[in-house]
């Protein structure tokens, strides 16, 4: 079907009302007021206010991509859906007036912020460009104008030669992250280079201009040499062995890199490297079940909590203790707690597939929650209190006190984890869990027992997501019925999808991406469930395989789009790897 | 003859289904023997069975009136929208500053039908639109992906609405304000029943009819059981297929809105963000109960469910000797889903779907 192009003005219309309700959502919501007191670069330029221009960019961007043939057209356009992109926002600014700030001039008698708790003069401030209602039509003004260039920028990266708006989004882009983590950033630094660079660079966790600019230059021109294909090309030119010998002396680098990390970086980036180990270690067990055997599972945090119990009444000093074993003695018996509830609740749920078997499993996690929380079982785990005074590991007489000393614990389980995951995969038991995920009914005609299969799954995925609980309630030290929520089945579901299921790497990826930056960005906590909802919608709706995925899904997912599609069934069934 | 019983019982055996069917005996048990030890101990008078059967309806008729939402989608789209608590919360979570502020102005003293007409049909219409976006963003594109891939956009989407909900009005527990009309209480069968629950049964009942009608009797109606038979015939028959399926979304979305209003009507307090998410999923388990893809079925399943949460604990657990029953009550409505799904996966009217088309 060949769709007609559409008017001109309609273009413009459309992406100029998609961009403003963008911005004007991003305001109600109150992502634009909630940051603009974190400025990124010295004090010109606001977190709030890039989030403000991001629909405008986007205005633009949809406009000149539509129009991208005739450059001068595509220019006057964008420049145009900019200035209707910035109606939306005029809008906001009248309500507030109307309904908020100046109630008098139309006698309304409800106050609009008792239910928009967003609509604040504070917004109209940022809105008119620091102008306020005492000089609207100056303030009005600049929004447009701002708008209109901001619209251009977006149409820039489009019609720019490739060169030129690779270096612009790559200049950018390296700004923003190094302004949005100058918290990180700068605590490195700090380790590094010491305080001095830091007066140079940072000022009030803002970027100085100097240090904004220079590393807008960098960028620029590694955008614009295009350094990385360079790179990769180059990579590509070295005999296979040496690339292999190259690539073994990378890993180990890594290693050890990974080994002193924690003493680099300080006690608070520990923190948040010991959570994102810890989630890499429970989401490559739910990659088992999800990933490879492709039983969706909603309830995952059933295993983390009942690890966590296992730990805490094992091994805690308080009332509830049993055993008074220590954290290692007690580390089996939470694998094994995990492999036989694994099994237990894997059985029911044999013969159910897709959406049924995901509800039911949520049903299964907040069953489990509930039943920690009530009265009834409380004389054995604590109830609503939870368990406390579980005590730190002890290694040699080292007492894991610190996030620096647990890094290790999860370093080493993470390893362990990836290492069972790759042999697993690599084994009869994988291929059966992906013959199974591509298709049930045709893997069981080829003999494969489902349901061994299943509860294998189910067990082996349950017994790292008991492990990671195990840790972490020794890290913490007490834990709570609360914690065990299904936001932590989500977070590791999230996790698994964004960097691309069934893909070790990928799930590496998506824990420092959705686990660990949130940790960074304390700032956004507020709006980090926001974020990740967002974050699946899109990633959904573009790249379904995730962020690094593994090589066979990405076709499965891209077939018929891809070109370089090369049939796989060259090899005879069983000689492969 | 007891052998060859046995040879012919060992050849179709599987450990499977044996387990389950134990598992099955168990639950029985269970249910008998805390059904009988309750009732023996007569501990609750006739009148507040009635009184907790009541309860139960009306809380059932807002997950009837929810998961017909789920049943509609999942008839014509075979996929569960997940995020379909969160347009009952959006319409509920909407009114209530309406409600709030008719309350305060006294508007809703001087003619309280027509206040509580004007929030429903502002919570029907919040909770129409944000359905109609969401089929439009989220799930349109992915009408033709694996099944797997707009179940996490569904997650994905109720996240967002949460947090947009949130992010709007705040992280205030709102409350819906009493509405004087409707106190007071109805005697039926010696047992005085407040009338806020027989009028939002009533009310429900009156939608579920209207409903009835419309996919029974309307041309639309009979497009969009044609478009759940099969897309491809009913798209060579004529039937715009997208504007049908949009309609299903509105529709559902309708329904939950009106079931945002009559919960905030006999359950005033606790408006706020996260509102929608358990009776969301009770009203997925009353859709499942009733055999998801089943009009009737659902409603019917609502109320069964709703009277089953009020009721069992009391009945059966209590009578198990567990303190604290009531904190349970969440936990008893999952495990009906999950002792429905593993037993009868159709539900009480619905064909069986779990296993084939799923």
């Amino acid at each position: 079907m060949e769709e007609k192009p559409r008017p001109t003005w309609q273009i413009i219309l459309r992406s100029g009302i998609l961009g403003g309700g963008i911005a004007a959502y991003l305001c109600l919501v109150g992502l634009v007021e909630a940051f603009s007191e974190r400025f990124l670069i010295g004090s010109f330029l606001t977190l709030g206010e890039v989030m403000l221009v991001t629909g405008i960019l986007i205005a633009g961007l949809l406009t000149a991509r539509e129009l991208k043939d005739n450059k001068i057209l595509a220019t006057g356009s964008s420049l145009l859906s900019g200035v209707v992109s910035s109606l939306p926002l005029i809008l906001l600014i009248f309500i507030t007036m109307l309904f908020v700030l100046r109630p008098e001039i139309l006698g309304a008698t409800y106050n609009l912020r008792d239910m928009f708790v967003n609509l604040s003069p504070e917004l109209v401030e940022i809105l008119t460009l620091g102008q306020g209602l005492d000089n609207l039509a100056l303030g009005i003004l600049l929004l447009i104008l701002l708008s209109a260039l901001m619209s251009l920028l977006g149409a820039a990266f489009v019609l720019l030669p490739r060169r030129w708006s690779l270096g612009l989004i790559s200049g950018i882009a390296w700004v923003l992250v190094i302004g949005i983590f100058s918290d990180t950033v700068s605590q490195i630094v700090r380790q590094v280079a010491g305080q001095g660079m830091i007066r140079v660079i940072f000022v009030n966790e803002a970027l100085t201009p100097q240090a904004a600019v220079i590393i807008f230059a960098i960028a620029f021109v590694t955008g614009f040499f295009s350094v990385h294909t360079r790179i990769q090309t180059r990579w590509e030119g070295i005999p296979q062995t040496q690339q292999s010998r190259t690539r073994m002396i990378l890993l180990l680098a890594a290693f050890g890199f990974l080994l002193v990390l924690p003493w680099v970086v300080g006690l608070f980036l520990s923190q948040a490297l010991f959570t994102v180990g810890l989630f890499v270690m429970m989401c490559l067990g739910l990659n088992i079940v999800v990933g490879y055997a492709g039983l969706l599972d909603l309830g995952y945090v059933a295993f983390f909590a009942f690890g966590a119990y296992t730990m805490g009444i094992l091994t805690t000093t308080g009332s509830l203790g049993r055993g008074g074993l220590n954290f290692w003695m007690a580390i089996p018996f939470c694998i094994l707690v995990g492999v036989v509830w694994g099994l237990i609740l894997g059985f029911p749920v044999l013969r159910l597939r897709g959406d049924y078997l995901a509800i039911v499993t949520l049903g299964f996690g907040e069953i489990i929650r509930i039943l920690a929380l009530s009265d009834w079982l409380a004389p054995f785990e604590g109830g609503a209190q939870g368990v406390l005074h579980i005590p730190y590991p002890n290694f040699l007489g080292i007492i894991f006190d610190s996030p620096q000393y647990m890094y290790y614990v999860v370093i080493a389980g993470g390893l362990i984890a990836a290492f069972v995951t790759i042999r697993l995969r690599e084994s009869r038991l994988g291929r059966q869990w992906m013959a199974m995920r591509e298709d049930e009914d045709v893997a069981e005609a080829m003999g494969i027992n489902l349901v061994q299969t299943k509860l294998l799954a189910f067990a082996i995925g349950a017994s790292f997501g008991a492990l990671a609980g195990g840790v972490w309630a020794a890290r913490l030290g007490n834990i709570f019925p609360h914690s065990f929520n299904l936001l932590i089945s989500i977070n590791a579901l999230a996790v698994i999808i964004i960097g691309g299921m069934g893909s070790i790497p990928g799930v590496i990826i998506g824990a420092l991406v959705l686990v660990g930056m949130p940790e960074l960005l304390r700032e956004f906590t507020e709006y980090r469930y926001l974020m990740y909802g967002i974050l699946l919608i899109i990633m959904m709706l573009v790249r379904p395989e995730g962020l690094l995925p593994e090589a066979t899904r990405r076709r499965e997912l891209h077939t018929g789009e891809d070109e370089n599609f090369e049939p796989v069934s060259q090899q005879p069934v069983g000689s492969d790897r | 003859m007891l052998k060859g019983f046995l040879d012919r019982y060992l050849e179709r055996f599987s450990w499977v289904s044996f387990f389950l069917r134990l598992f099955q005996i168990a639950a029985i048990i269970i249910i008998v023997v805390g059904v009988y030890n309750t009732l023996t101990t007569a501990k609750y008078t006739n009148a507040q069975w009635v009184t907790l059967v009541f309860a139960g309806l009306a809380q059932g008729s807002i997950y009837a009136l929810i998961a017909l939402g789920y049943t509609l989608v999942y008839g014509i789209l075979l996929m569960i929208n997940f995020a379909h608590g969160e347009v009952y919360m959006a319409g509920a979570f909407t009114a209530v500053f309406l409600a709030n502020y008719q309350a305060e102005s006294g508007f809703l003293a001087r003619s309280p039908w027509l206040a509580i007409l004007s929030w429903l049909a502002l919570a029907v219409v919040v909770s129409t639109v944000i359905a109609i976006l969401l089929e439009r963003i989220a799930y349109r594109p992915l009408r033709n992906a694996p099944r797997l891939v707009p179940l996490i956009t569904a997650i994905g989407a109720s996240f967002v609405l949460q947090y947009t909900f949130r992010g709007f009005y705040g992280t205030v527990f709102r409350s819906y304000p009493t509405v004087p009309a409707l106190q007071g209480t109805v005697n039926v069968f010696g047992a005085q029943v407040p009338l806020v629950q027989l009028v939002v049964l009533i009310a429900a009942i009156i939608l579920m009819v209207i409903l009835y009608f419309f996919v029974d009797r309307t041309k639309r109606g009979k497009a969009m059981r044609s478009v759940s038979e099969d897309h491809d015939v009913s798209r060579l028959m004529g039937i715009n297929i997208d504007r049908i399926i949009v309609t299903t979304f509105a529709l559902g979305g309708a329904l939950a809105g009106a079931a945002g209003i009559f919960n905030g009507l006999f359950r005033p307090q606790g408006v706020f963000f996260f509102m929608g998410f358990f009776p969301g999923l009770k009203a997925f388990t009353a859709a499942v109960l009733g055999g998801i893809g089943n009009v009737r079925g659902a409603f019917i399943g609502g109320l069964l469910l709703g009277v089953i949460e009020s009721l069992f604990p009391n009945l059966i657990l209590e009578g198990l000797g567990i303190p604290a029953v009531n904190q349970l009550r969440d936990a008893f409505g999952f495990t009906m889903l999950v002792l429905i799904l593993i037993f009868r996966p159709q539900g009480i009217f619905g064909e069986r779907l779990a296993e084939k088309k799923a």
